[in-house]
């Protein structure tokens, strides 16, 4: 009975997800500091920011899992605090962790979600097979989830999220600890699902990831919201290409970086050699570096264009270099940890 | 508190329920039972190895340390420390509970349950459920085992049946203050270290391998009155006969109050850990 109204739903039912003033503490530490945003029937959200910026407590809170100390937010027009059972029957979650049962098979993790989310009996074995098969899982369906791949476990995650067809999804860095071709498939998959209508609120500290999947992104730092808007707004304030002037000492890396300052952001690395140029398009803007030089008789070392680093968007949006350091670790901080310090060396190279 | 609020009108459109349908009580924690159970037939090692330690000791006790002690008169040695073992193996059997739940916060699964649509009560009571069949399973080896031994029922299988159920409604209790112990330790590590020292409390100073009354009198007070000694007491009375109503209404009062008291313990530190 529960099941069939997911057609009878409007659709111009206006903000699938409404945040006002959300806060919370964890003792002295405040990880969430006032944050307000809605999200459009749907639409995708993508929340950006480092590790311990906030977003897996914001995700947290919006699925029940955490009260909030201060503030409001409902899905669906279901407030998340006075209706919590209501708002987990239309809500799918897929978390950071993998969080699937590991001796049970890929079939078996799906069926007990099945049951557990109360689906009419005789659709729990359909449903199961219908999702192993669009994602991919059907050749492994019946091996114990122990046996599969990093990539593997979070597609199954994923299906285990959709098992009572949410109609609001939240992907909590879903496809943090991927390999590149792991990480391009779930693209692919999300993307289908966002295509079927699903409103997604997705969590990443991925630029690329958030830019690729979301229609609006949010960029959050120490619990607040520093910059929002669609992918094209920010990277126009942001600048999509850093080019990287390295020269043999730091007093020709000062007069560069005054040379260099109206072609984009200019910024004196620690090495005090190397300065970075943030701008928007790559091409035009290396031949004016490499004129400026000429023109001064400045000689790099190298010269280096790169994407920006989650890094650089920080470094703009707020000043600083992004923290990291989890306020209050969630379960299976231990993985988290290991995961965030292979990324900071990986930006740092 | 806020009564007063009107009900918002999507959730109306999309005939919501504010709390889960009473039959999904019990068919989710049911559900969460048969995943436990699941994972215990797949992973048989730790079933083996919860098995090898109450093996050593009905060996240890019986042949090596059985003949210098003094069993109650009218009973054989064999006969007085079965009931012992058995209870003793569903005690230590309970840190299991514990160390599951642990693992569940461990791993992002109890997450998961948190943020679906179910009966709240479900994964603690589908765990101890789970761990109440696991009993049922380690007792019959343990009751096989004591026949290979020489122990021998003496009341007829009616008051022994008694006994089993009683025996694994002392594990049910157990497993509600493992639970606590669990959920609390945060990690699979700590709550194994967690529940040792307390578990060898109470099943070590008992009235299990040795009768009290060669015992100081500070521990015999201790050893006379703790819930483990009312159990195998009552164990001992419906397998070897003798009377039954004293010791079984002690022990069914210990878990009783035990199940009340650490159950509410539980589910309100469950609902607290986030």
């Amino acid at each position: 009975m529960s099941v069939a109204p997911m057609s009878v739903a409007p659709m111009n039912a206006g903000p699938a997800i409404v945040v006002e003033g959300l806060v919370k503490r964890f003792g002295d530490v405040v990880a969430v500091a006032g944050v307000d945003f809605t999200v459009p029937t749907g639409t995708v959200l993508g929340l950006l920011g480092p590790n311990g910026a906030g977003k897996t407590t914001i995700v947290r809170m919006l699925t029940t899992i955490l009260r909030p100390d201060e503030g409001r937010a409902s899905v669906l027009g279901l407030d998340v605090v006075r209706r919590p059972h209501a708002v987990r029957s239309v809500i799918g979650l897929a978390g950071q962790y993998a969080a699937v049962d590991e001796a049970l098979t890929g079939r078996e993790n799906l069926r007990m979600i099945g049951h557990l989310t109360h689906q009419p009996g005789p659709t729990i074995h359909q449903r199961a097979d219908e999702l192993l098969e669009r994602f991919g899982l059907s050749a492994a369906a019946d091996r114990p989830v122990r046996t599969y791949s990093g990539g593997m476990r979070r597609r199954l995650d994923l299906s285990a999220a959709l098992v009572h067809r949410p109609r609001v999804l939240f992907l909590d860095e879903p496809t943090t600890g991927l390999d590149p071709p792991g990480r391009s498939d779930l693209w692919a998959l999300i993307g289908e699902l966002v295509a079927d209508g699903t409103t997604l609120l997705l969590t990443t500290q991925y630029l690329e990831e958030a830019d690729r999947l979301s229609d609006n992104i949010i960029v959050i730092d120490g619990g607040r919201i520093v910059a929002s808007g669609s992918a094209s707004q920010l990277k126009s304030r942001l600048g999509t290409t850093v080019v990287e002037v390295r020269f043999p000492d730091a007093a020709a890396a000062q007069t560069a970086s005054t040379q260099l300052a109206p072609i984009g952001a200019v910024e004196v690395l620690d090495d005090r050699r190397t300065i970075s140029v943030t701008v928007a398009d790559a091409g035009p803007a290396v031949l004016e570096v490499v004129r400026q030089l000429d023109s001064t008789g400045l000689f790099p070392e190298s010269i280096i264009v790169r994407e920006p680093t989650l890094d650089d968007v920080f470094l703009q949006l707020t000043g600083h270099k992004a923290e990291t350091g989890e306020p209050v670790p969630p379960p299976g901080a231990k993985a988290a940890s290991g995961k965030r310090s292979a990324r900071r060396e990986r930006g740092a190279a | 508190m806020t009564t007063l609020s009107p009900p918002s009108p999507a959730a109306e459109d999309l005939g919501l329920q504010d709390r889960p349908p009473a039959s999904a009580i019990v068919a989710d924690a049911l559900a969460i039972a048969h995943r436990n159970l699941i994972a215990l037939v797949r992973t048989p090692t730790t079933l083996v190895f919860s098995t090898i330690q109450p093996i050593i000791f009905v060996l240890l006790f019986r042949y090596v340390f059985g003949g210098a002690i003094q069993a109650p008169p009218g009973m054989s040695y064999v006969d007085y420390l079965m009931p012992g073992v058995f209870v003793q193996t569903v005690t230590f059997g309970s840190v299991n509970t514990g160390v599951g739940l642990a693992t569940d916060l461990q791993t992002g699964i109890i997450e998961r349950f948190r943020s679906l649509p179910m009966a709240r009560s479900a994964v603690l009571a589908g765990r101890t459920l789970a761990d109440v069949v696991r009993n049922l399973f380690v007792i019959i080896l343990m009751v096989a085992m004591g026949f290979l031994v020489g122990f021998r029922i003496h009341a007829g299988v009616i008051p022994f049946i008694g006994a089993v159920l009683l025996m694994l409604g002392f594990g049910f209790a157990m497993s509600w203050i493992m639970a606590l112990i669990g959920l609390s330790a945060g990690n699979a590590e700590a709550a194994q270290a967690g529940a040792f020292p307390f578990m060898a409390l109470l099943v070590f100073a008992s009235n299990a391998f040795v009768p009290t009354n060669r015992m100081p009198r500070l521990l015999r007070a201790y050893a006379d009155h703790q819930p483990v000694s009312a159990v195998n007491s009552a164990v001992r009375a419906l397998a070897g006969g003798g009377a039954t109503t004293r010791p079984v209404l002690v022990a069914l009062a210990w878990m009783t109050g035990i199940t009340v008291v650490f159950a509410a313990l539980a589910v309100g530190r469950y609902r607290r850990t986030a």
